[in-house]
Order: structure tokens, then C-alpha cells, then sequence
């Protein structure tokens, strides 16, 4: 499938991805958002298992695995994620980080 | 099974027990038999132990029993007592029982407060047995932790402050000693599997420079909980602050932890660094005794008076250590029993004083002897035995110290020794000056004709108290000489470096 | 002879105390005062015996009266070559006190049923006689110097317990409080007196101190402290153990406060008994003291000879009949004290020791029955002071009887006992040191003259007005008076020079009329100025006390020592050392320990705001130490 295609467009693409989730990460106020930006990050981590598993092991199917396993948790994390940002907006009627502070000390 | 065993299985069967009474009555009767069959089984050892030294049993511990409890690390729980710790156990058990019927008014959470007590007792307990110094901290750190509840939850005055000074600072103390006891645990590898056993510790010789450097870690590390200058602080807020049979308990026994582990661990252990750094140590507490003596003169308050005069006495402890030869160091410890005894009557007497006028300042107080006569002989008995009347316990202590330190042929601990004589009569202003406004003169307050005298359970825990004050001071020979002999091993050690 | 029922001497007052101690409040006054003086009775007697089998029984063992030690046992183990004991040691001194005390202890026992009768405590007070008996007993038995130290110290307790007896008044609180400090302070002395002393000779054994054998002060031999050898320095601060307890001066301010005390305990223990334990101890230690460090027996001699004059002086000033009594106690205590300091060792040379012990003994007998007098007196005018006396003769029979043969007596009118023992220590002083003796016999005039013009402000005089007319006391009181009196016209024809002397072995004594005659003369003036003065009640001795001006008021405030004192541990002491100390405690000491806490919790304040709780923020400084790392290991390592 990947044949031909070099491993640097790949890993430029996933640093691309990468480094999208953190800047929205960073940047975006809404939690939905920041949420959407840690499955960017995590896609990218993805993409990088699976392109050096294939580059490097082409024999082996660990890389493959667990980036299925990171789905599979990235699932789980969304959705007890998205609970609390749920609870949160019936708290605060907000789903800004700005107002959730409440956690600094 | 080892007798040992049952000084840590009889406060911890007798909280336990606790856990099942319904209210206060039933928790302090509870806390009372418990520690009552701890007594039997403290005087029980102390009879078997010298029947078996009679017998000829040899050995400087007896009653040894050993198990492993973390193998990785090599922890044990290991037990053994000599003399001294036999005695050490008496006088805790003696303190516990009359701090028991000390707080026989206590009915605000009864249950935890005599399950903290109880607990604070395990602690002190287990210090004693332990031969394993992890396991010897381990208590030490639960005799420690429930004093914070126990003064924070059912303290008087400024509860919250003392019992956070108290405790930080006796932490700080515990800081100081794990790095000294880690100290100890890595080096002893020179000689075979790293280990926390006294016994084994006690046979290597220490490099020069490792002592130097732990020694100060050690000793300073017990010296806070034995009120070593300046650091001495928490002694008078948290026994101003603390409940009776927490304050009869801290300092009659908790402060005897620290001299205790000053001369079995510290000076016992590294004992070249102990000779070395005597001398300053020796000035703080030359200091210590006249200075808590002084510091007690100004005072109102009448617990800050015995907490001062604690740090006085405990300093004389401390200083007898140092000094180091056999006889200051017996004096030492009967010091720490004395004043164990007689700063526990006195903070029983306070609490009960205290429990009558409601006030501890002495200028508001007066004439009390007329209307509580019992509790008015039992406070000069507590002052003369302080300042050292022949025939109760503190003359007997403090005359072992002064003769035995005077032995050393150089000036500057002659010297110390002179300074540190000052404060009997330092001590004799105080105490006369505190029982000549307590109890003598007019009453100040009508209302004071109403007092009831002491009560059956405030006689019973007096009369514990004072019972064996005055043996120690009419036949102290026994008591002296036992613990001339588990002294031996301490002072060939101290003296074999010379 | 073996002396083995000595030791119920010790024992039977011990029991009563704990016995009127413990239980005392349970039983009828009566009994418990009772029990007490049958027990006191009882070793009267035994000390009768014993001095009888000592003295005349079993003798001297080769012209020597031996140091017997009846019984031991060890007590306390302090090193190899220190070990207390607990023990019985009868020589002369020893013996002789054994008498003095249980005699003037059964009288003030007797008296007291009569004088305390009805007083709330009574039962406490006869635990306190008992204890006091117990412990003075102790005190001159002692075969050692620790043994003494430990009954030293409680008699000092036993003291400050009956001083303070009326424990509401606050006087009687602030004279039995100001007594035990002041000994207790001088017992300091005496505490690092011993540890020198045990340092050296390695014993506390009174046999070995005062043996013959020198050489076991052979380890202090050439050391010196501040240019004075250290034997020197010991028998001093020993002396001023002694010193406190005799209330010699500077540390006498303890002394007239005292006589707040129930009067028979005055005389107990402020007149005949403890106060003369400092004489007591400089004479046990006598050999020590002579041989090894005889600038100290100097210091006790001018001390001694200082402490006479200044109270006499005072004594011809007060008006409160105890505390000229008290003034008078110091005047011969001092007496004692120089005619140990001038005394030499052996033989003749050592009459001053003899007289010094034999005039112990003769005041004893004559103090206390000066005291027991004036019991008797406030008993029934209900008042201390002179001005509130006068004409008493006829009401008071007996007692103005026997109160006469004692003023007689320690005036040294001949051949009443006081005039032999004042008369050996004359001859001592006269040998030794010319100004000594000069003060002494001063002395003796001034002493007859106050003595006197107690005795005639007390019994002759203007009668004053009376709150109800006063009447003879009990029998239980004039009884112990009688019995007394009879000692004190008696006990000077015991051969003390026979007896009591300073290496043991009896010497012959001669009556020296040089100085027997001046000094019977200076009484005789003594007592006519006395007369003379206050027979009638006149205005001379107003004037003449104005006529002295500023020295007279400085006299009659007994030289401003009190408030000398006061001064020092109320303003320097109190002020200047312990509140300062107080203060630094809670300030700078315990300062620094909350300044620790306080950086604690303020740095954490401060460092707490670097936790916002703004998420994007910690993203950021994720993402930036992230890079920073990456940065880190790529490019430095």
C-alpha cells in the first residue's frame, strides 16, 4: 500500500497533524475543541506507529497493534471526556477552559 | 510466646475493644482494664527479668525474639530488653495507667480520644521492645502522629497552632533522624548484609568521617524530642495546649524517648563522633538546664511553668549523657524515670486544678490547700520531689549526675557541672515560689470553698505517681544498680575509643 | 558494747510522721499529739542510754573516745570509691547532740499539747515535728558527709514546712519561702564544697576525712583555684553551707523572718536545734578544716565573731520579743562559730572546740527555754511586741521565774551554765586573736543589756491594758519550762573537757580569772544599764535612740539587709534575668522557629500562583519543556 511513497511525506503529514492538535490545544478555548486536538495529537502518534512499524519491521505487527490499542483508548478517554465537559456545562452553563479554574489549588 | 509480644498486642486488642463500646463510659472503663493488664504485664516482666538475671542469664538482652517483616530490605521486627528498657517499659505503663484515670472526665468523643491515647501508647511501647531501628522509628512516628489529633481535637487555648508547631517540629526531628538511620544502614554493609539491627550495628566500628557526619543528624534528630536548646519551643505551647493525660503523657514519657534514643542509638552507635562533638552539645544543654529554669521563673501560666521546667530537667538529661562516664549516665536515666514520674504527677495535678478553677494563671489562684488538701500535699510532694528533696526520687537523680559528671579531670566539664548545680536552687524559687500562690496564702475567690477534693479515680492515678517516687527515693540502690549494669556495653563502647 | 537500738532513734520519729502524716486526720487531735510525744519520749530515753553506755559504760579505748559506727548501709553507689551510706556513728559530738536534740524536742513535744492546743493542723503539726526530729537526728548521726547533705536537706524541708505551718498568713508564707531559698542557696555552696572535697579524697567518709591518715588529701595538694588551693576553697563553700544554716551574716536575713513560725517551733528548731547544724558540721569537719585549709577556719572565725557584734546590736533595737530572741540566737551562733575558728587541735589547744560544743549545749538548754518563755508570754497576752507588755510578773509566776534564770544565764551571771561555756570561749579567743576577743567580750556586755531590757520591758514596767487578764499557761507548758530551767543552771558542771573535745582525748581545764572576772563584770553593767533604763518606764532610751540619729534608724532596719536582698532577687533577678530570658525564649527563639514557618507558608503563596487552572497554560509549558528536552539532548549531550 504505501509503496513508493517516501517516509519523509508520511512523517511530514503526521508531524503536520501533531503539531495542529497542540497549537489547538493550546489556542482553542472550547473544550469540544481542545478535545477534537487530542485525537489530532493522537492520530498523529498513530500514523507514526504504523509507518515505522512498516518501515523498520516489515515482518512484525506490534506497531500496528498498539496503534489500534491508542484508538481503542482514544474512544474510551472521548467519551468520559466528553462526560465531564457534559457536567461542566451544566455546572457552569459554560464549556470555555477560561472559567474552569476551580482545580488550582 | 515472647512476653514482649503483649505490649504491643494489649493496646492494640485493648483500641480494638474500644471500637465495640457504645459511649464514654464504656470506652474509659474499656481504656482502664486494658491498661491495667498492661501494667500487670510491665511488672510482670520487670519480675521475671531480674529473676532471670538472678538466675544467671547473661546476655545484654533478654527476652530476644526475631521476625522478619520485609525481607527485601532486611526489616525486622525484632525485640529484646535490657535493664534499662525494663524500666524504660515500667515507667510508661505507669504513666499510661494514671493517665487513663487522668482523664476519666473526658466525655466529648471518649472513644477516639482513649483509642489516640491508646495509640500514642503502642508507640511508645514498641519504641522500647524494638531492637530493629526501622521498627524502633515505625513507633516512633505512631507516638508521634496521634499527639497531633489528640492536642488539635481536645486541646485547650491556641489547640491548632501548638499541635502544628508540635508536631512539624518533632517531623522536622524525624527528618533529621532517617538520614541518620539511613546513614547507619548503608554503611553497615562493610560488615556483611546492610541491616537496621542495633545488636549487629553495635559490633562494627564506624569510619571516622561517616560518624562525623551522621552523628549530628542523630542526636539532634532525638534532641528535639528530648527539648535539646533551641530547639525546645514546641515544649512549652503543646504542653500548654495539650489535654492532661496527653501533656502527663508527652512529657513523662514521649521526652524520655528522645534521651533514650540519644544514648542507645546515637551515642551507642557512633561513638567517636559523640566524643568528638560533646562539647558543643554539652553547652546547649548546660544552657538548657539553667535556662529552663529561669525561663520558669517568670512564668504565670502553670503549665508553661512545667514545661520550662521540663526543658531544665530534660536538659540535665541529656547532659549526663555526655557526659559520659557511668555513673552521669546512670544518673541520666534515673533522671528520665524521675522526672518521668514527677512531671506526670504534676500535669495530672494541673489538669485536675485546672478542671476545678478553670484557670492556670497562678495570680488568680490562692489558698487552694485548705479546700483540696489531697490535691495541695500531692503538688508539694510533686515540688520538692522537682527541686530535689532527699528521699523522693529527684534528689537521687540529680546527685548521681552531679557526682558522676564532676569526675572528669578537666575544668571545662567541671565547670559545666557547676553551672549546671545552680539550678537546684533556681529550681527550689519556682516551685516554692508556685506553691506559695497556688495553695498557700487566702483564697482569692469564694466560689473555691465549693471545690470538691479529689475524686476515688484522680486519688488512684495520684497515688500511682506518687508511690514510686518516694521508692526510688528512699532505696534507689536497686534501681541504680541494674542500671549501672546494662550500662556496661554502652560505656565500654564509649570509652573503649578513648 | 554493741549500740544496735540506736537506729529506733531513726526509726520510731519516722514512723510517727508517717503515721500523724497518713492518717493523722483521722484521729482525735489529741491521740495523734500524743503518739508523737510518746515516740519522742521513748528515744529520749534511748539517747540517755546511749550517751550513758558512750560516755561511761564503754569509755575511752586507749584515752580515746573512739568513732563507733553502730550501723551502715549502702544506699547509693556512685563509683568505685563513692558509695553513700546510711549509717549510725556515734563519737562525743555526736552523742552530746543525740541529748540536746531529743531533749529540747520531747520539751517543745510537751509544750506544744498545751500551746497548739485546739489549732486547726494540730495533727499536721506533729507529723512536722516528727519529720524534723527525724531528719536533725539523722543530720548528727550521719557517718558520712553525703549521709549529712541528705538529712541537711531535709531539715531545711522540715523547717520551711513549720515556718509556714499558719500556711493562710502570707507573711508566714513569705518567711518559710524566703528561709528555704536562702539556705537552699547556701546548701550550693555545700553541694560543690562536697564534690571538691569527694573529688580529691575520693570519700565521703567521715572517719577517714578526720582520721589521722593525711595522705588521702595528697591528690589536692598544690592545685589552685584563683591562687587558693582547693581544700581552701572546699572547707569554705562547705562553711557556707554551714553558714546558711546558722544564718551566720551575710546569709542570717532567713533567720528573725522565721520566728512567723508557731513559737515552739522556734525554739525547736530556730534557737537550739537546726540552726546550730552549721556549728555542728564545721566541727565534724574540724580536722579537715585545721589541716588542710586554715584560712577557711580564719574566715569562720571573723565571720563568726562579725555575726555576734552585728546582732547584738540589732537585738538591743527590736521590739518584737521573738525577733530580739532571734537576734540573739544569731549573736550566739556566732560565739559558736568563732570559738571553732580560733580553736587549735588537741588538748588544751583545742579548748575553743571543747567550749565551742559545750556552749551548743548550754544554749540549747537556755534558748530554748528563753523561747518556750515567750511562748508562754504571747499565750497570754496574745501579742509579739514588747510595747504591749509590761507589769507581768504576778500574772505569769513561772514563767517569769525561769524566763529570769535564763537571762541570768546568758548573761554569764556566775555559775548558771552560760557563764562556763561563754567564759571557755573567751579564753579561746583571748589566745588566738586580741580584736576577736575584744568584739566578743563586747559582746557579752550588749548581750546582757538586750536580754535584760526584754526581760524588764516583759515583767516589770507599766502594766498595760490587757483584753482579759492574763493567766499562768497549762501545765503542759510550765512543766517543759521548769525542766529547762533546771538544764540550764545545771548543765555547765558537766565535765565537757572531759568529755567533748576536739581530738577525743580529755584534757585538764582551769577557770582563768583574768578574763572570768572582766567578763562577769561587763554582764553585771550589762544588765544595771538595763535596769536602769527600763525598769521604770522612763524617756532615756527614747532619747538616746534619738540621739543616735541616722545610726539607730539604720540599726532598727537591721542595716537594710532585707531589702538589700529584696532588691536583688525581686529587681536584678526577677527583671533582669528572668524576664529577659522569658522574652528571648518567646521571641527569638521561638521566633525563629514560627519566622521557619511563616517563610514556609509565605513562599508557597507565592509559588502557588504559577498554578492558574488555566489548562491551555499547562498545555503550553508542556509543550515548551517538551521542546526544551528535545533541544537538551539533542544538541548539549
Amino acid at each position: 500500500m504505501l509503496q513508493g511513497i517516501p517516509i519523509t511525506s508520511v512523517l511530514i503529514v503526521s508531524a503536520f497533524m501533531f503539531f495542529a492538535g497542540v497549537c489547538g490545544f493550546i489556542i482553542r478555548r472550547n473544550m469540544i475543541t481542545i478535545l477534537m486536538s487530542i485525537e489530532l495529537i493522537l492520530n498523529a502518534v498513530n500514523i507514526n506507529m504504523v509507518v515505522f512499524n512498516k518501515f523498520l519491521f516489515p515482518d512484525q505487527l506490534q506497531g500496528q497493534f498498539f496503534a489500534l490499542f491508542i484508538v481503542g483508548i482514544a474512544a474510551a478517554e472521548a467519551s468520559v471526556a466528553i462526560a465531564l465537559v457534559i457536567n461542566i456545562y451544566r455546572r457552569l452553563n459554560s464549556i470555555s477552559v477560561d472559567k474552569v479554574n476551580e482545580m488550582k489549588y | 510466646m515472647n512476653i514482649l509480644n503483649l505490649f504491643v498486642i494489649i493496646p492494640v486488642l485493648t483500641v480494638i475493644g474500644i471500637l465495640f463500646t457504645k459511649d464514654y463510659k464504656g470506652a474509659r472503663v474499656t481504656a482502664a482494664v486494658g491498661m491495667s493488664l498492661q501494667l500487670l504485664t510491665a511488672v510482670i516482666l520487670v519480675l521475671s527479668f531480674f529473676a532471670q538475671r538472678k538466675a544467671g542469664v547473661h546476655g545484654d538482652f533478654l527476652y530476644l525474639s526475631d521476625y522478619t517483616w520485609f525481607k527485601t530490605l532486611n526489616i525486622h521486627y525484632c525485640v529484646g530488653v535490657d535493664s534499662i528498657a525494663v524500666w524504660m517499659l515500667l515507667l510508661a505503663s505507669i504513666v499510661v495507667f494514671a493517665g487513663i484515670f487522668a482523664s476519666w472526665q473526658v466525655e466529648y468523643l471518649a472513644r477516639e480520644f482513649f483509642i489516640s491515647l491508646i495509640l500514642l501508647a503502642t508507640g511508645v511501647f514498641g519504641f522500647f521492645i524494638s531492637l530493629d531501628l526501622f521498627t524502633m522509628f515505625l513507633f516512633y512516628e505512631l507516638a508521634v502522629i496521634p499527639m497531633y489529633l489528640l492536642i488539635g481535637i481536645w486541646g485547650s487555648g491556641p489547640k491548632e497552632y501548638s499541635a502544628m508547631k508540635l508536631t512539624l517540629m518533632l517531623m522536622g526531628g524525624s527528618a533529621l533522624l532517617i538520614v541518620g538511620l539511613l546513614g547507619l544502614y548503608f554503611y553497615s554493609s562493610s560488615a556483611g548484609p546492610v541491616t537496621f539491627n542495633l545488636l549487629q550495628l553495635s559490633k562494627i566500628s564506624f569510619p571516622l568521617a561517616m560518624q562525623r557526619f551522621f552523628f549530628p543528624f542523630l542526636f539532634v534528630g532525638f534532641g528535639i524530642l528530648g527539648a535539646l536548646f533551641p530547639l525546645h519551643t514546641w515544649s512549652p505551647d503543646g504542653h500548654s495546649s495539650a489535654p492532661t493525660a496527653v501533656s502527663m503523657l508527652h512529657a513523662g514519657v514521649l521526652m524520655k524517648l528522645g534521651g533514650y534514643g540519644c544514648m542507645r542509638v546515637a551515642m551507642f552507635l557512633l561513638p567517636d563522633a559523640a566524643h568528638e562533638m560533646s562539647w558543643i552539645f554539652l553547652i546547649l544543654t548546660t544552657i538548657s538546664v539553667v535556662y529552663g529554669a529561669f525561663g520558669a521563673i517568670w512564668q504565670k501560666d502553670l503549665k508553661y511553668i512545667n514545661a520550662y521546667s521540663s526543658v531544665s530537667h530534660c536538659g540535665l538529661v541529656l547532659f549526663a549523657l555526655l557526659m559520659m562516664n557511668k555513673t552521669s549516665m546512670d544518673g541520666a536515666v534515673l533522671q528520665m524515670i524521675s522526672h518521668g514520674l514527677m512531671t506526670a504527677l504534676f500535669f495530672a495535678l494541673i489538669g485536675m486544678i485546672y478542671g476545678r478553677t478553670h484557670t492556670r494563671n497562678i495570680d488568680q489562684m490562692g489558698g487552694l490547700m485548705a479546700v483540696v488538701p489531697f490535691l495541695g500535699v500531692a503538688y508539694v510532694i510533686a515540688g520538692l520531689a522537682s527541686l530535689g528533696l532527699p528521699g523522693l526520687s529527684g534528689f537521687v537523680a540529680e546527685m548521681t549526675i552531679f557526682f558522676g559528671s564532676f569526675q572528669h579531670p578537666d575544668t571545662f566539664h567541671r565547670v559545666a557541672t557547676i553551672i549546671a548545680t545552680s539550678s537546684i536552687v533556681i529550681t527550689a524559687v519556682y516551685i516554692l515560689r508556685v506553691v506559695g500562690k497556688l495553695l498557700l496564702g487566702q483564697l482569692k475567690e469564694k466560689e473555691y470553698l465549693e471545690f470538691p477534693d479529689a475524686k476515688w479515680y484522680e486519688r488512684i492515678s495520684l497515688v500511682v505517681l506518687i508511690v514510686p517516687i518516694a521508692m526510688i527515693g528512699f532505696y534507689p540502690t536497686f534501681l541504680s544498680s541494674t542500671v549501672m549494669d546494662a550500662l556496661n556495653p554502652i560505656v565500654e563502647r564509649l570509652t573503649a575509643m578513648l | 558494747m554493741n549500740y544496735s537500738l540506736t537506729i529506733l532513734i531513726l526509726l520510731i520519729p519516722f514512723a510517727t510522721f508517717l503515721f500523724n502524716g497518713l492518717f493523722g486526720m483521722k484521729l482525735k487531735p489529741i491521740i495523734s499529739g500524743l503518739i508523737g510525744t510518746i515516740g519522742l519520749g521513748v528515744i529520749t530515753l534511748l539517747s540517755y542510754l546511749t550517751a550513758w553506755q558512750y560516755f561511761f559504760v564503754d569509755g575511752m579505748v586507749n584515752g580515746t573516745f573512739p568513732k563507733i559506727i553502730a550501723m551502715s548501709m549502702d544506699w547509693l553507689h556512685f563509683t568505685d570509691f563513692l558509695t553513700v551510706r546510711i549509717g549510725i556513728m556515734l563519737d562525743p559530738i555526736s552523742v552530746m547532740m543525740l541529748v540536746v536534740i531529743t531533749t529540747v524536742s520531747f520539751m517543745v513535744h510537751i509544750y506544744s499539747l498545751g500551746y497548739m492546743e485546739g489549732e486547726k493542723g494540730f495533727q499536721r503539726f506533729y507529723a512536722f515535728l516528727s519529720l524534723f526530729s527525724f531528719s536533725m537526728l539523722g543530720l548528727v548521726v550521719a557517718t558520712n558527709i553525703f549521709q549529712m547533705y541528705i538529712f541537711w536537706e531535709l531539715v531545711g524541708v522540715s523547717s520551711f514546712l513549720l515556718i509556714g505551718f499558719y500556711y493562710t498568713k502570707d507573711s508566714a508564707v513569705a518567711a518559710s519561702k524566703k528561709a528555704f531559698i536562702v539556705t537552699r542557696f547556701a546548701d550550693l555552696g555545700f553541694l560543690i564544697g562536697i564534690l571538691l572535697l569527694s573529688f580529691f579524697t575520693k570519700t565521703f567518709d567521715f572517719k577517714t576525712l578526720t582520721g589521722s591518715d593525711q595522705s588521702i588529701f595528697a591528690n589536692a595538694a598544690g592545685v589552685n583555684f584563683m591562687g587558693i588551693s582547693v581544700m581552701t576553697w572546699a572547707a569554705i563553700l562547705i562553711f557556707m553551707g554551714g553558714a546558711g544554716k546558722s544564718a551566720m551574716f551575710p546569709l542570717h536575713i532567713w533567720l528573725p523572718d522565721a520566728m512567723e513560725g508557731p513559737t515552739p517551733v522556734s525554739a525547736l528548731i530556730h534557737a537550739a536545734t537546726m540552726v546550730v547544724a552549721g556549728v555542728y558540721l564545721v566541727a565534724r569537719m574540724f580536722p579537715v578544716f585545721y589541716f588542710q585549709a586554715p584560712e577557711a577556719l580564719n574566715v569562720v572565725a571573723y565571720v563568726g565573731g562579725f555575726t555576734s557584734l552585728f546582732a547584738a546590736v540589732i537585738a538591743c533595737t527590736q521590739y518584737d520579743i521573738k525577733r530580739v530572741l532571734a537576734f540573739s540566737t544569731l549573736s550566739q551562733l556566732g560565739y559558736m562559730m568563732l570559738a571553732l575558728g580560733v580553736s587549735g587541735y588537741g588538748g588544751e589547744e583545742g579548748v575553743g572546740y571543747m567550749a565551742s560544743m559545750f556552749h551548743l549545749f548550754t544554749h540549747a538548754m537556755f534558748k530554748a527555754l528563753l523561747f518556750l518563755g515567750a511562748g508562754s508570754i504571747i499565750h497570754a497576752v496574745h501579742s509579739n511586741v514588747m510595747q504591749d507588755m509590761g507589769g507581768l510578773r504576778k500574772y505569769l509566776p513561772i514563767t517569769h521565774a525561769t524566763f529570769l534564770i535564763a537571762c541570768l544565764t546568758i548573761a554569764g551571771v556566775p555559775f548558771l551554765s552560760g557563764f562556763f561555756s561563754k567564759d571557755e570561749i573567751l579564753v579561746a579567743a583571748f589566745h588566738h586573736d586580741k580584736l576577736l576577743f575584744a568584739v566578743e567580750f563586747l559582746v557579752a556586755g550588749l548581750t546582757a543589756f538586750y536580754m535584760f531590757r526584754l526581760y524588764f520591758n516583759i515583767f516589770w514596767g507599766k502594766e498595760k491594758h490587757y483584753h482579759h487578764t492574763p493567766h499562768e499557761s497549762p501545765k503542759t507548758m510550765t512543766i517543759p519550762l521548769m525542766i529547762l530551767a533546771f538544764g540550764s543552771i545545771f548543765a555547765g558542771y558537766i565535765p565537757f573537757h572531759k568529755l567533748v573535745t576536739s581530738d577525743g582525748m580529755p584534757f585538764e581545764s582551769h577557770m582563768n580569772f583574768a578574763i572570768a572576772i572582766p567578763s562577769v563584770l561587763i554582764g553585771l553593767i550589762g544588765i544595771t544599764v538595763a535596769w536602769v533604763l527600763y525598769k521604770k518606764e522612763t524617756t532615756i532610751p527614747e532619747r538616746i535612740s534619738k540621739g543616735l540619729g541616722g545610726f539607730y534608724t539604720a540599726v532598727f532596719h537591721k542595716f537594710y539587709f532585707d531589702e538589700i536582698y529584696l532588691f536583688i532577687t525581686k529587681k536584678i533577678i526577677f527583671n533582669y534575668i528572668s524576664r529577659p530570658v522569658a522574652w528571648f525564649d518567646r521571641h527569638i527563639v521561638d521566633g525563629t522557629m514560627n519566622g521557619i514557618g511563616w517563610l514556609t507558608v509565605t513562599s508557597s503563596k507565592k509559588i502557588r500562583n504559577l498554578q492558574s487552572g488555566n489548562l491551555p497554560q499547562y498545555g503550553l509549558v508542556f509543550v515548551l519543556g517538551a521542546i526544551i528536552l528535545v533541544l537538551v539532548f539533542a544538541f548539549i549531550i
